[in-house]
């Protein structure tokens, strides 16, 4: 975790977000979700799909039965809104991330996230099963984040500190985490399963309850992505320019968590979506965070919603958890970036 | 609170043999509970073993009637290890819900000095807080058992106490009834309780004969879903539980999925709208008929319109014991009320 590793040092080939490349990413959201609602576990036919939605557009003869059209828009199309809301959100924080810490190998997970929701999930899934775990995960999330806020501003101001205080809470609430799951070992399973991540969906429950959070953070990133790059020039030339970094950093780290923790509280840790779109998105168009944090938004829900449709249609009837779709996909990517660093 | 956030599922994966159901959300051991099973267990072992329990005497030719003949014996299940009992195991603790069920079925009961967290049937079963998943050699040497039967994923356990010489003999999860007769006779030939074995298994089979044979075949296969969590895992026809489906004929739209418990899309219940909808999550998850008709799109199923919604014991329907025969009379109630309706 040093600044060596500073992204900062990649070729800036752009600094603006031109309307092409959001354009470019628009049309891959579009056709992610559109290529997600034709294909599913039940096969419905995309023809017949695209007739019932043409249908409901024009009040015309649709070709679904009434069994269908529940499928289609009690099942799936809620679960693929919420694959875009989560990827977008998880990839928009790791950007984020990215930039406070100035290192190309944080994710959303890096201040305790994770290891906080873990824990409040177990817990709950162990001791209070009529808690529902998405309640206990966003809280967890956040709590874990928290804690290591605490400790870290305990011991110093810098990003590294923090990353440091986070993986000492990681390790601690992960080890509270084993010890709840061993005094319940018939939950091992379900918490497993957990953590490998599943869009799960009742409905437009799920999405109603996490859009709020995911809104408000995207909006908050969005804005600040500017000041990411200024703090990018280091702490002091942005004080210089009338930022002040440490409210920055506190600020973009609030956002990002707050959505981090909404999306796992509906879809579990659904790893590398956070790492992997946003430096695609580096290497394709450039290292500035005017184009990193609102295109990581846009190609971060493709990804998810593009890895949700293989896991719901690669081995159907029966279902893969999405977070193996993603470490298969992210997990060489990853190790190919290290490569190129390395060289 | 929805019936997929998931708090409290329990499942088994695939390829993951869990040799046990889990038990139900149990309250967790008060003071008083812990106290209660120490004094049962210190009255077990001031008690000492009682006899066998005598048995009526039949004019077939009678295996083993008196125990201690009978020892030593190797007793062996396909898959695991064989097991020799120099004589007839008097400090007997189960690790496997299915076999404390058994143990307590064929008499061996009072043998028994203790059974893990999960067994908790019959009542007067001591349980413990040992578990058949971390059970550690130290902690069941420490009761001084001298036949432990445990799962078969508790091989481990297995060779710490091999060190100890304690015979442990650990039983795979059954896939067919035949199975589940082979595993209640193993257990009666190690525990000396042969011929109470054989008569278990008689009467199951006879009484399942009767429940299968007495429920009306339906003119065309019924269609079913198995509902093991929340979140649409499932046992196919692969499965124990699968297996007794079978008997009644019934088509499982689990089967495309392949493997015994996988998990499937809920686009796929909905569109192979079974006729049935056995939902075996009923204790640790709370779902019933209203909640599976409460979940968006359900709505559209027959069997949600023509309340063909069973629920079942979780325990029942994830064991491979005694209880069977009621796991098979709930299933032919939900068939025969299929036809009615």
């Amino acid at each position: 975790m040093t600044e060596a590793l500073s992204p900062a040092r990649a070729p800036l080939r752009q600094t603006k977000l031109r309307p092409r490349h959001l354009l470019v990413a628009l049309v891959v959201l579009l056709a992610s979700i559109l290529l997600s609602v034709l294909l599913g576990a039940a096969e419905l036919g995309w023809q017949r799909v695209l007739g019932e939605i043409v249908a409901q557009l024009t009040g015309g003869m649709s070709p679904l039965s009434e069994r269908e059209a529940a499928i289609l828009w009690q099942l799936r199309v809620p679960r693929v809104v919420l694959g875009v809301l989560v990827g977008a959100a998880l990839a928009v924080s790791g950007a984020a991330f990215q930039g406070v810490f100035r290192n190309p190998l944080a994710d959303p997970y890096l201040l305790g996230a994770a290891s906080g929701a873990g824990l409040g999930a177990t817990l709950v899934i162990t001791t209070a099963p009529s808690v529902p775990v998405q309640f206990a995960a966003f809280a967890g999330a956040l709590g874990g984040v928290g804690l290591t806020w605490l400790v870290g501003r305990s011991a110093g101001r810098d990003t590294a500190t923090l990353v440091l205080a986070g993986v000492a809470v990681g390790a601690f609430l992960t080890a509270g985490q084993t010890f709840v799951q061993q005094l319940r070992v018939e939950t091992l399973e379900q918490v497993y399963m957990w953590i490998l991540g599943r869009l799960t969906t009742t409905g437009w429950r799920e999405v109603l309850i996490v859009l709020p959070y995911l809104a408000i953070s995207a909006v908050v990133l969005c804005t600040c992505a500017r000041l990411l790059d200024l703090l990018g020039t280091g702490d002091e030339e942005a004080a210089a320019l009338g930022v002040h970094p440490g409210w920055v950093r506190l600020l973009v780290l609030t956002a990002a968590s707050l959505a981090t923790a909404a999306a796992v509280s509906v879809a579990g840790l659904i790893g590398f979506v956070g790492l992997v779109v946003p430096h695609l998105v580096r290497l394709a168009v450039g290292g500035s965070f005017r184009i990193i944090v609102p295109l990581s938004l846009l190609f971060g829900g493709a990804f998810l919603v593009v890895a949700d449709m293989l896991a719901r249609t690669v081995l159907a009837p029966a279902e893969i958890p999405i977070g193996v779709i993603t470490a298969f996909t992210g997990a060489p990517f990853f190790a190919v970036l290290l490569h190129r660093r390395r060289a | 609170m929805s019936a997929t956030s998931g708090a409290g599922v329990r499942r088994r994966l695939p390829g993951h043999a869990c040799p046990t159901a889990p038990a139900e959300r149990r309250e967790d051991m008060t003071g008083f509970r812990r106290l209660a099973t120490l004094l049962l267990a210190m009255l077990a072992l001031l008690a000492g073993v009682t006899a066998c329990a005598t048995r009526p005497r039949s004019d077939a030719p009678a295996p083993a009637d008196d125990p201690a003949a009978a020892f030593p014996v190797k007793v062996e299940l396909p898959g695991s290890p064989p097991v020799t009992l120099p004589q007839q195991p008097k400090r007997i603790i189960s690790l496997s819900p299915t076999a404390t069920e058994t143990l307590y079925a064929i008499g061996a009961g009072d043998q028994v000095i203790a059974v893990d967290q999960y067994s908790n049937f019959p009542a007067q079963a001591p349980r413990t807080d040992l578990s058949g998943f971390t059970a550690d050699a130290a902690a069941v040497g420490a009761h001084t058992p001298d036949l432990v039967i445990a799962p078969d994923n508790a091989a481990k356990l297995a060779e710490g106490l091999k060190v100890v010489n304690v015979p442990t003999l650990l039983t795979p999860s059954a896939t067919t009834l035949e199975d589940a007769y082979q595993q209640i006779e193993v257990l009666g030939q190690a525990t000396g309780h042969t011929k109470q074995a054989a008569q278990l298994v008689d009467r199951m089979r006879s009484q399942i004969d009767e429940i299968v044979r007495n429920t009306p075949r339906p003119p065309q296969p019924l269609s079913y879903f198995h509902e093991v969590s929340p979140d649409y895992y499932t046992a196919t026809s692969q499965s124990f539980v699968g297996s007794v489906y079978g008997l009644f004929g019934l088509h499982n739209i689990a089967d495309p999925a392949g493997g015994k418990f996988p998990q499937l899309s809920e686009e796929h219940v909905v569109q192979a709208n079974p006729n049935l909808i056995f939902v075996a999550d009923t204790k640790c998850c709370q779902v019933n008929a209203a909640a599976v008709a409460a979940r968006p799109g359900w709505n559209t199923l027959d069997a949600v319109q023509h309340g063909r919604i069973i629920g079942l014991d979780d325990d029942i329907a994830g064991r491979w014991g005694p209880r069977v025969v009621d796991l098979v009379r709930a299933i032919g109630d939900g068939v025969a009320k299929a036809q009615h309706g």
